[in-house]
């Protein structure tokens, strides 16, 4: 058990998301960071999927009740134990009573606290994630307050070390394959969708500008502002199934990606689709950052994929044995 | 139309405009457009197409549209010009079916303090609000698709005289329930939110229980008519 010291509005219990239900108009919801939560989780030794809390809005500070280990990857939010500073992307035992503090992240947007065996809220609809729209799922469809207790889920492998191991982030680790513009942003690869043909010369100025990501950001969806774009012609359309990474185009010329609590249909046009490999780079980005969309394909986003899940091996072979050493 | 969609050779040859629009949202989603109208046979034929796709080990999730279905595949499909094919043979595979669908009552409030777009409606069709109203309980609707929130039937049916466009100013927070006119289209608010629909009525009416066994009350294919309880013009 763990007891919620301090949160911000929004923080909450999410898997890797809700994916049957879609047909009913129920959201995917889920981490932000997919890459984030499935590396702490094998770093724990825990399924990929064990819920996780994330955070994004600080300070968070938590209360352990029982002796665990913990990992917490994602941004880099100043992590103090006990207010001892943990290092990011760092897995450790804790013992009852110590308290964790997250902080206004150095750089990132959101932070997941990992925890041996996963917090065990009840699963809805096949996922423990929150549905914050829908009001179910997580702890009681909400997000956290202070006071909340949260069940751990069982265990069977030995704890970490208290002195901690740490993981190399992905942003390093994969940095040749997730590469930023020479202005040191965030390039993002994107699919042209259905009605790219319809923005004719405005096309262009989709790939070529720098978007920001407006205030108006958050799980829903990121707006970005820029230089508008418009398509040629007004279209009518009927509502078709959205999935997260759609970027669509409302009248006013800004784009819309729809990230994890979107919409499962949607009527405005649509330019193109953030690959999905990429979706976890647009989790840790603030409002006020700058990106840039760049035109890719379906063979490029199986290279990027097999290069991820080729990660994710080593990282899951490389914790085994050391989990097996300091556990004897 | 670019080379890739015209139809594969096997296919029976057939005007342009009765063949399906293929696109993708990423790597492994295609959105598959009906031609034709907003229509039942339209609709029937895309369900037809789900239900055709969803035997296939290497589909994920299915998701139909309004006279679409997206089609979410586990992997990337390497292949484009094999999903293409495969999909319109699909699309010529499938037959409009007509699924038995549960009928389902809902009594409504006209008019009143949440009919907050009568006015609107009455100007852009031209009829008085009596006439809307009459309008809008007397016509049988038909449960397109579910989605936008969960639950959210998009209703066919609406008296084509009826339809209005979607405001260009969303309400900010409509309330659960509220009875809307949305385009051709008609449906039941499924959460208090932002909506841009057009507002004529209120029902009681909880469309969506997550830990129910069929946690959405309608379903495809359903039948929907509405029962007016009281009229406040």
């Amino acid at each position: 058990m763990i007891e919620i010291e301090q949160s911000g509005a929004l923080n909450t219990v999410q898997d890797l998301g809700r994916f049957n239900y879609r047909h009913m108009g129920v959201s995917v919801s889920g981490v932000m960071d997919p890459l984030a939560l499935r590396a702490g989780n094998l770093l724990l030794g825990n399924e990929e999927n064990a819920a996780a809390i994330e955070v994004q809005l600080f300070p968070f500070r938590v209360r352990f009740l029982q002796d665990t280990s913990i990992a917490v990857t994602g941004a880099d939010c100043r992590a103090t134990l006990d207010g001892n500073p943990l290092p990011p992307w760092w897995g450790c035992g804790v013992r009852a009573g110590q308290v964790l503090e997250l902080r206004y992240p150095r750089s990132g947007a959101r932070g997941y606290l990992c925890i041996a065996g996963g917090i065990d809220v009840p699963v809805v609809l096949d996922s423990r994630s929150t549905a914050l729209r829908g009001a179910f799922g997580g702890h009681h469809g909400r997000a956290l307050q202070r006071g909340d207790q949260l069940p751990l889920g069982a265990t069977t492998g030995p704890a970490l070390p208290q002195a901690g191991i740490g993981i190399e982030p992905p942003e390093s680790a994969l940095g040749t394959w997730f590469p930023r513009n020479n202005a040191g942003e965030i390039q993002l690869r994107a699919i042209p969708s259905g009605e790219y043909a319809l923005f004719a010369e405005d096309a262009a100025r989709f790939w070529q500008q720098s978007w920001q990501v407006s205030n108006q950001s958050n799980r829903t969806g990121y707006r970005l502002s820029g230089d508008p774009i418009f398509p040629s012609h007004t279209v009518e359309m009927r509502s078709y199934g959205l999935i997260p990474g759609i970027v669509q185009v409302p009248p006013a010329g800004e784009p819309i990606i729809q990230l994890s609590d979107a919409n499962t249909a949607g009527g405005y046009p649509k330019i193109a689709g953030v690959i999905e490999q990429d979706l976890w780079r647009l989790g840790q980005i603030l409002p006020g950052q700058s990106i840039q969309l760049v035109k890719s394909d379906a063979r490029e986003a199986i290279a990027i994929e097999q290069e991820v899940t080729r990660w994710l091996t080593r990282l899951r072979l490389s914790c085994l044995p050391l989990r097996k050493a300091v556990g004897v | 139309m670019s080379p890739s969609d015209i139809k594969p050779a096997s296919a029976p040859a057939l005007a342009c405009s009765s063949t399906i629009t293929l696109s993708t949202i990423g790597a492994r989603a295609w959105l598959v457009e009906a031609p034709g109208g907003f229509d039942l046979p339209s609709q029937r034929r895309v369900w037809s197409l789900a239900r055709l796709l969803a035997s296939g080990e290497d589909v994920e999730s299915l998701i139909p549209g309004v006279t679409n279905l997206l089609v979410l595949f586990r992997q990337i499909p390497p292949d484009e010009t094999a999903v293409r094919a495969r999909l319109h043979a699909a699309w010529e595979q499938a037959q409009a079916i007509h699924p038995q669908g549960k009928l389902i009552e809902i009594p409504v409030d006209y008019g009143g303090e949440h009919a907050i777009d009568l006015d609107a409606v009455c100007r852009h069709t031209g009829f008085s609000a009596r006439e809307v109203v009459r309008r809008h309980h007397q016509s049988q609707y038909t449960v397109f698709a579910l989605g936008s929130a969960p639950g959210f039937g998009y209703l066919h049916g609406l008296d084509p005289q009826l339809a209005t466009p979607r405001k260009k100013v969303p309400s900010l927070s409509m309330l659960k329930g509220t009875v809307t006119i949305g385009g051709a289209q008609a449906g039941v608010s499924a959460l208090t939110g932002p909506n841009g629909w057009n507002a004529i009525g209120y029902a009681e009416l909880e469309v969506f229980d997550p830990l129910a066994d069929s946690p959405a009350l309608m379903a495809p294919g359903d039948r929907i008519r509405f029962l007016p309880q009281r009229i406040e013009l």
